[in-house]
């Protein structure tokens, strides 16, 4: 079973959602990706995000935009972002690790290598922001030959008939969007949310993640009873902009996950 | 035209075009599309947009004979095709039309749109206007401060003008933004793509806006010299005037079509705009095309001295005709564009746009090595009196 199908049947007895925080790799900065990436998973986070930067993250606010742009100047290569990976496997083998950004820094590489090098590296999945799955069967085929989901997205804006494909495409999980707009966005009718997240699970029939527009353990707690899994990106982006040093980004990334951990595991279960 | 009928039905030109974009605008996108396609089968719609044209943009415009240029190039001779005598000044009202004409349709009550020289924004801004619509122009800080009498001109005519300071403050990341606000806003707003670049519809219909450019082009020329042209020239920033003159053209194979990119600097220097003479093929912006990017795969920053041209990407139909030959792709630098820019204020009384002085400088370098019978098009985009503050500046003129 892959990693992410264990943590979700894991979860499915504990009867309850998966914590998924996001970080950019690379950001606050190099040598703090790993530590950063371990900290996560010590306070609580039962599977991480690590986004790829790219130069052009259309469907990203300011929060993660910055960081993006932060890690780039300092370097960042996707190479280097999969290295990190394997040295996070090093001591941790049971945390899925999604990688999340754009498709062009892929392309470049090549879907070949790639995965490959993903699947060496102990990558679970791979969420690219703007390749739909009309667009990426070569790519959703590529990865799941080496063992790696590919994650689609769907929005409040996707029909039936993109459910429809996402459910012939996607596996490991589905990331709904919840709000139109960009990460960092606010988001108020959580309780619309939770509905059309109550009807894809059912209609997908694969774990459904909720991202954007969550930023604190009130939200967290509000909506992780009707979820799989809760993604919070810009909101630790943001306290780890703020950090001077890998110490204090590594107390600051605890500090700030700790609670979010504690609302997963108390959250009232709603029926999946 | 004959068998050249591409996009296919997914927006794709071969390996290029499709549509790279988040989840959220799918939907939006299929919509346009179809609002699209019904729009170009009703006659009611066809005949709106004609009469806008004909008494808004003031079309058909002239294809004009650069007499005395021609001569003492001493070599084919040079038609200009006058979209710079365009109400706005520029090619760019011809899509702009289309696109408010189709918004409308729609029920969009807001318009945004990204600007990289203003012109675009420009022509957007006043078709707002005109059909009594919100609009929102994203435009790089850096070319805020360089077209800085069209960001003027946009808040005359109503537009707020949003200043983009992320990236490379640049055409690129106003389009970025102006995606931003798109996914943000997608069910009371009409994007307005500026070129033909973007996910499928865009490049499609951009062109479509656009052929109006050498459907004339094609009359006029077999008018005044009784054939077609040997040779179309036009610049190429996304693409959008290069692909409107030669589209009707494309089965005429022995027309030669020919698109010049920003040179900036020099190629071998890096600072230039210049995709397709020295990118790869990649994907931004919501479609495959060829594009300046390094090795791993991040959009390369680039230069020119026309912030029209000054973009990384370029429309995919563009990357198709230049794999299959059917179109060359050359640069122009800077100096080159500015010498042909002075060349043709000198010599025909015409200001061009420094976008426009890429494609007239390959046309100068060009005509000399052809016969005094033939003839070269060449696409005159857009008027230069933005431009004349750039201009003096290179000269030590505070304007
Ligand atoms: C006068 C003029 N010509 C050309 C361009 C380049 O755009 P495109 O390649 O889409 O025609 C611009 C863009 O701003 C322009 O203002």
């Amino acid at each position: 079973m892959s990693r992410l199908a264990g943590l979700f049947a894991q979860l499915q007895n504990a009867g309850r959602a998966a914590l998924i925080p996001f970080m950019t790799a690379g950001d606050p900065s190099l040598a703090a990706t790993v530590p950063l990436m371990h900290a996560l998973v010590a306070a609580g986070a039962d599977a991480i995000e690590l986004g790829m930067p790219f130069s052009d993250p259309m469907a990203d606010g300011p929060s993660i935009q910055r960081a993006s742009e932060r890690a780039l100047a300092r370097g960042v290569k996707l190479r280097m972002v999969l290295e990190w990976v394997r040295e996070f496997r090093m001591t941790n083998s049971h945390t899925p690790i999604i990688l999340m950004g754009y498709l062009n820094p892929v392309e470049a590489m090549g879907i070949t290598p790639f995965a490959e090098a993903a699947a060496t590296a102990g990558v679970d999945g791979v969420i690219l922001v703007d390749l739909t799955p009309e667009e990426g069967r070569g790519e959703a085929v590529a990865l799941q030959q080496r063992g790696i989901d590919p994650i689609f997205l769907l929005a409040p804006t996707s029909g039936q008939e993109r459910v429809v494909i996402v459910r012939s495409m996607g596996s490991g999980f589905v990331y709904y969007v919840s709000l139109r707009g960009i990460t960092g966005a606010a988001q108020a009718d959580w309780a619309a949310v939770l509905q059309r997240v109550q009807d894809l699970r059912q209609q997908l029939g694969l774990p459904v993640a909720i991202g954007f527009g969550i930023r604190d353990a009130a939200t967290v707690a509000q909506v992780a009873g009707g979820a799989d899994a809760v993604v919070v990106g810009s909101a630790l982006v943001d306290q780890l902009a703020e950090c001077a040093t890998d110490q204090e980004a590594v107390a600051t990334a605890i500090r700030f996950i700790k609670p979010l951990a504690q609302a997963v595991r108390t959250a009232e279960r709603r029926s999946a | 035209m004959g068998t050249y009928a591409l996009p296919d039905a997914s927006g794709h030109y071969g390996p290029y075009g499709g549509r790279f974009v988040a989840e959220t605008l799918i939907p939006a996108l299929e919509e346009l599309e179809h609002a699209y396609q019904e729009a170009q089968r009703d006659p009611e719609f066809r005949a709106e947009l004609h009469s806008e044209l004909r008494q808004f943009v003031g079309r058909p415009n002239p294809l004009y004979h650069a007499e005395r240029v021609s001569k003492e190039l001493g070599g084919a001779q040079i038609y200009l095709k006058r979209e710079d005598l365009n109400h706005t000044g520029a090619h760019k009202i011809n899509n702009a039309v289309g696109q408010a004409l189709l918004a409308r349709r729609m029920g969009k009550k807001r318009v945004i749109a990204e600007t990289g020289a203003g012109q675009h924004g420009v022509a957007t801004a006043t078709v707002a206007t005109r059909y009594g619509m919100e609009c929102l122009v994203y435009m790089g800080e850096e070319d805020i401060q360089r077209q800085s009498s069209n960001v003027f001109r946009m808040r005359l005519l109503g537009a707020r003008v949003t200043a983009v300071s992320s990236g490379t403050r640049t055409l690129k990341d106003a389009l970025n933004e102006a995606m931003r606000d798109w996914v943000t806003n997608v069910e009371s707003t009409f994007y307005v793509i500026g070129t033909v670049a973007g996910p499928h519809p865009y490049p499609v219909m951009v062109r479509d806006f656009h052929r109006v450019i050498g459907d004339e082009a094609r009359v006029q020329c077999l008018e005044l010299t009784g054939r077609l042209p040997d040779c179309l020239i036009a610049c190429v920033g996304g693409g959008s005037n290069a692909i409107g003159l030669f589209y009707p053209f494309i089965e005429d194979k022995a027309v030669r079509m020919i698109g010049v990119e920003a040179g900036g600097l020099g190629l071998s220097t890096g600072q230039h705009a210049a995709p397709l003479t020295t990118g790869r093929p990649g994907v931004l912006h919501g479609n495959r095309t060829y594009l300046m990017e390094d090795e791993d795969g991040q959009i390369l920053p680039t230069h020119s001295i026309s912030a029209g041209l000054d973009y990384p990407g370029v429309g995919p139909e563009h990357a198709y005709l230049k794999d299959s030959g059917r179109a060359e792709y050359v640069a122009a630098t800077d100096a080159e564009a500015l010498a042909a820019f002075h060349r043709l204020c000198r010599t025909e009384g015409i200001i061009p746009a420094l976008e426009t002085a890429h494609a007239l400088a390959h046309a100068f370098r060009l005509a000399p090595t052809m016969r005094s019978d033939q003839t070269i098009i060449v696409n005159l985009s857009g008027r230069g009196d933005k431009d004349i503050h750039t201009v003096a500046a290179l000269e030590g003129i505070h304007l």
